[in-house]
């Protein structure tokens, strides 16, 4: 690295050719801006492609299928792929619900109440979280918790059964709705900690300062002035979580226990299935018809978190702008 | 702090000044009792009226701005409750943090050694100890996860870096730009079973149905790595100094000169830093890999050609295993539990790539962003 | 970027490759014992080549026990095994791409037909039992369960455990045939695959046969209520009934580990799960209707049987491969697997190291004819028309 620092003007100094270095520097710049929209264009062609047959192909195979994927519970794509839809919104749903109060906590925690030198290290901490693979958070989900959360969903069935979605008998092992979104929590956790704390650490000091000289307390400065700075930060941080948790497919492939149902039985196995879970476990005994239809599925999921990034993105824009 | 006095001015936050308002108005029955010594017959108590009578100039009282001891106590509370909450918050997320990485250290020490590192699935039988007294090993994984992470890199970098550039140094806020980096936003939430089923719906159109190789698992790789590395390089870029350009320029650099000599140079630290972290974020996917690399027990030097093993995969398929039957005579060393002990050696081992990643992309920046700051 | 960016990622390129280069310095990696053990091999003309297979994933145990000794005879020969599963196992193998497929339910008519394409000289592509696997009913009970316990059950009580009709570990049904054991009032979980899979499908196709009017659904590879939970793979099932006091769920008997499993009522009698009482089943089945190609093996397991001793809950995993191949060395070397899976050696091999049943004497011999089919001369000599 050393020699790369000592930049020379002799080095700089160009023939006239240089311009056309320059014409085609630009040029592969450019087709490597180009190339990012033609990558996104060729998911969608390539997955409509394969996924095509499930969607205008022969009508007999495509119930055929459809019913060899759910043992005769769906009839056609839309009610096959309706659960499925229903069961990745919730259970990302329920995770960024468990995780993003927690993480703004932690966000906080790092930037304005920890001593400085902790605080370092747990920036640091938080980023390596980040990069755990999921597959270890399957294992660990499916074999540790598991058995380990049971007690805590018998006590909350037990005092707040009377609410739809504690209801029990809670399922025993607990491979439920409720288990995963805690793991998908814990997943997407330093995710959305990562982002709001830098946002949360880019507070002008001024507005601090300001409001602790109007005598405010640490929390009043936090709401006044940390968290309205960073309030579209986390949100768009939300949303990157919300996305990761709706993509997740192996910590939920090794913990939930899969059904079709439109259900919200938090605490009850067998009632929902996510969309990436889903596709991993029939694909492999998928024929070709089948996995047209997975791939359908996959389209579908696609467009969901197209959707939801797409949003995140306008509201840190519209923030931006204001 | 707590003897900071809680003097409002006029001009100050809306929000704290309707807060306060609020509450004082709860603790009214004090208030009022003051205000009425203070304002003779003022009947609003938080708003400044010029009174009716012989008093030419507003008086203002600031005494009833002043928050009640009660206020500032309740304050307090929630001052205190706050910091409670977030502290909770905290110790919260260590607990199945902590628990996961003991699990796996724990569980994965067991079987990590030397030869668990250097040998392959292949010939190995059941539970039974192999001719080098190992119970098989990771060695295909390893080489199969790198080599199917270089080759997502390889395609990556340069579309990701040059991507940045452009979008740094070329575009200047254009529609097209703004398009690009609305498209590159979109694409870092592209679920990675997505950019699985892309890359083989692709291999299976272009190379004919049943293509299964480790480059097939780079492409998917790459789809999710692209967003990562354009994204951290533009920032990279955008906090290199104009003057800097502006001074090459100056000099008569040609662009494409200043862009590779100077702003790409300044900003390599945090570039190759942003890599290593993009790298430690695909090199643990395992849903892709699983329908596009496909699973070998024996080692496959050939990124193009052949099924290749990566790490996660391994980690999936021994836990898939869960156990294995021992012959009935007892077989000398047989485990029936390898696979789960197999599965949790490997997790770990990825788990300290992972970390070996992360520390040198940390090191990378801060070694070497010294320079700029200077 | 090109000079720099170059710079570093040669640098990188050249660690990752020291990294690999001395990993695989250190071994190839490959377990091969240190003495070269040629002498099975010797007589043969020797065959060498890269070949692929794909397939059930309930063989993998057995299939990786196969390859780890087949490798041994054979250096020259690398083998790798997809565990993918049976319905994609045979959709690659219907594209040419894997030399053979291994899965749970035999070929269907439209298999058969297709794989005409693929196999050279125009001859359909045939199927033959070589893996065989007890499914045990077992279950998670405290003080019940564990290694060599077993509870006594018959078809009709099983269906209504697995239907939802009986719910309670104390129920009279098991009471009665369980005299000695202290059942407790304890709520039954049952667990089945979750995944389409060809040992639901024996399952449900026993159930179907034995329990009369107790079991209302039809056999298929996917469960057909909303009972209980579900788990991937067998060692799914297995890990979720061991995780949870008062589980039960099918798992295959290579699975089964350390927990309880169920003795079926046969005849009068009430038989623990064992290969031979398995192998019984086997031997005394007939070979099915809908083997209507030549050299087809499909085994139409006898669930009804009344024999004594013999287990009839059951797993068959067929092979598939083409009767002629482009490819001499392909058809050579598919030939000689084959032919060692069916072996003696083989076939106790994995009964040893993946708990698979052992073929008997009898039905090798069916297999070993249907294997005979396969020609080893290049088929350019023979005139292929395709």
């Amino acid at each position: 690295m050393r020699e790369e620092s000592d930049v020379t003007t002799e080095q700089l100094d160009q023939p006239v050719s240089g311009k056309r270095a320059d014409a085609i520097f630009k040029g592969v710049a450019y087709a490597c801006g180009i190339i990012i929209l033609l990558a996104l264009a060729a998911v969608t062609v390539f997955l409509l492609y394969r996924a095509w047959p499930i969607i205008a192909g022969d009508r007999q195979a495509k119930v055929e299928t459809i019913e060899s994927f759910t043992g005769g519970r769906a009839h056609n794509f839309l009610q096959f792929v309706g659960p499925l839809v229903f069961g990745t919104v919730l259970v990302a749903g329920l995770a960024l619900l468990i995780a993003f109060f927690v993480a703004i906590g932690i966000a906080l925690f790092i930037t304005h109440y920890a001593p400085k030198s902790l605080a370092s290290a747990l920036n640091y901490i938080v980023d390596l979280l980040a990069a755990i693979p999921s597959v270890v958070y399957g294992l660990w989900g499916g074999i540790v918790l598991v058995p380990a959360i049971e007690p805590f969903w018998a006590f909350l069935a037990k005092y707040l059964g009377w609410i739809p979605i504690f209801a029990g008998p809670v399922a025993n092992p607990a491979r439920t709705v409720g288990t995963t979104a805690v793991v998908l929590a814990v997943m997407i956790l330093p995710i959305i900690t990562s982002m709001s704390r830098d946002i949360f650490a880019q507070t002008p000091r001024l507005y601090e300062e300001a409001a602790l000289a109007l005598g405010a307390t640490k929390w009043e400065m936090v709401r006044l002035a940390v968290l309205p700075f960073g309030k579209s930060g986390v949100v768009s941080a939300s949303m990157l979580g919300l996305g990761r948790a709706l993509g997740e497919t192996m910590a939920v492939l090794m913990i939930l226990s899969p059904g079709l149902k439109y259900s919200v039985k938090l605490l009850q196995a067998s009632q929902n299935q996510t969309i990436a879970a889903n596709i991993a476990a029939q694909y492999p005994e998928a024929n070709s018809q089948g996995v047209s239809a997975l791939i359908g599925t996959g389209l579908v999921l696609f467009l969901i978190t197209f959707l939801v990034n797409y949003l995140a993105r306008r509201i840190t824009r519209k923030q931006v702008a204001k | 702090m707590s003897d900071r006095r809680d003097q409002r001015l006029p001009g100050q936050s809306q929000e704290l000044a309707v807060g306060g308002v609020a509450d004082a108005d709860k603790a009214m029955p004090d208030q009022a009792r003051r205000q009425a010594v203070a304002t003779a017959g003022g009947g609003q108590p938080n708003r400044v009226q010029p009174s009716g009578t012989d008093d030419a100039a507003p008086v203002i009282d600031f005494d009833k701005f002043k928050p009640t001891r009660s206020f500032i106590a309740a304050r307090k509370r929630k001052d205190l409750l706050m910091r409670v909450l977030v502290f909770l918050a905290f110790l919260m997320a260590l607990i199945p943090l902590i628990s996961v990485l003991w699990t796996t250290l724990a569980a994965g020490i067991k079987r990590l050694n030397w030869n668990f590192l250097t040998y392959n699935m292949s010939g190995v039988i059941g539970g039974l100890q192999t001719p080098s007294g190992g119970y098989g090993g990771i060695e295909h994984a390893i080489i199969g996860t790198l080599e199917v992470t270089l080759g997502a890199m390889v395609i990556s970098v340069p579309i990701g870096l040059m991507c940045a550039v452009y979008l740094v140094e070329y575009a200047h806020g254009g529609r097209l730009a703004r398009a690009i980096s609305l498209l590159v936003d979109v694409m870092s939430g592209i679920p990675s079973i997505v950019a699985g089923l892309f890359a083989f719906s692709m291999f299976s159109i272009v190379f004919g149905p049943g293509t299964i190789n480790g480059f097939e698992g780079s492409v998917a790789l790459s789809l999710l790595m692209i967003p990562t590395v354009v994204k951290s390089s533009e920032e990279m870029l955008r906090i290199v100094p104009g003057d800097l350009r502006e001074a090459a320029y100056a000099l008569g650099v040609t662009k494409q000169r200043t862009i590779t000599k100077i702003v790409l140079r300044t900003a390599l630290p945090g570039i190759v830093s942003g890599v290593i972290l993009a790298i430690a974020r695909v090199i643990g996917e395992t849903a892709p890999l699983l329908m596009t690399a496909g699973f070998i027990s024996s080692t496959n030097l050939n990124l193009f050609s052949g099924q290749m093993t990566t790490l996660p995969v391994y980690v999936y398929q021994e836990y898939s295993k869960l156990t294995v039957t021992c012959p009935a005579d007892g077989g000398a060393g047989c485990v029936s539990s390898i696979p789960m002990e197999r599965a949790w050696a490997a997790a770990l081992t990825l788990i300290i790539l992972v970390l070996v990643l992360n520390l040198i992309g940390r090191l990378v920046a801060r070694v070497f962003s010294v320079k700029t700051e200077r | 970027m090109q000079d720099k960016g170059k710079k570093t990622k040669v640098r990188l390129l050249a660690v990752a490759c020291a990294v690999a280069a001395t990993l695989s310095l250190a071994a190839c990696g490959d377990n091969v014992p240190q003495e070269a053990n040629e002498a099975s091999s010797a007589g043969k003309s020797k065959i060498s080549g890269e070949f692929q297979g794909a397939g059930a994933s309930s063989q993998q145990g057995a299939v990786e026990a196969w390859i780890a000794m087949y490798q041994r005879h054979n250096r020259d020969v690398k083998i790798a095994y997809n565990p993918t599963g049976s319905g994609a196992g045979i959709s690659t193998f219907l594209t040419g791409a894997t030399a053979w497929a291994a899965t749970d339910a035999p070929l269907d008519a439209q298999a058969i037909e297709q794989s005409k394409s693929i196999c050279a000289g125009g001859g359909s592509a045939f199927d033959v039992p070589v893996y065989v696997s007890g499914i045990t009913v077992a279950y998670n009970l405290k003080g019940l369960s564990g290694q060599d316990k077993h509870l006594n059950m018959d078809p009709a009580t099983i269906a209504r455990i697995f239907d939802g009709k009986i719910s309670s570990w104390d129920d009279p049904a098991i009471k009665e045939q369980n005299p000695k054991a202290n059942l407790p009032a304890k709520p039954i979980t049952v667990v089945h695959r979750s995944d389409k899979s060809g040992t639901t499908k024996n399952f449900l196709s026993y159930l179907k046969d034995t329990a009369g009017e107790d079991w209302p659904y039809e056999a298929g590879e996917n469960w057909p209520n909303d009972v209980g939970q579900g788990s991937k793979g067998a060692s799914g099932v297995a890990s979720t009934v061991g995780q949870a006091d008062g589980t039960i769920g099918y798992v295959d008997a290579s699975k089964v580990g350390t927990l309880g499993t169920v003795s079926l009522k046969v005849g009068q009698a009430y038989v623990p799960y064992s290969p031979q009482a398995a192998s019984t089943v086997v031997d005394s089945s007939k070979i099915g209707q809908e083997a209507s190609g030549p050299g087809r093996l499909v085994i139409e397991l006898d669930h009804g049987t009344q024999a004594a001793n013999a287990y009839p809950l059951l797993l068959v995993s067929y092979d598939v491969a083409c009767p002629a191949y482009q490819d001499a060395d392909t058809a050579r070397f598919i030939k000689s697997w084959l032919t060692y899976e069916v072996s003696r050696d083989g076939q106790q091999l994995v009964a040893d190291n993946a708990g698979a049943v052992p073929l008997s004497a009898a039905t090798r011999a069916k297999v070993m004819k249907s294997i005979s089919l396969i020609s080893v001369s290049s088929p350019s000599s023979q005139g292929q028309g395709k």
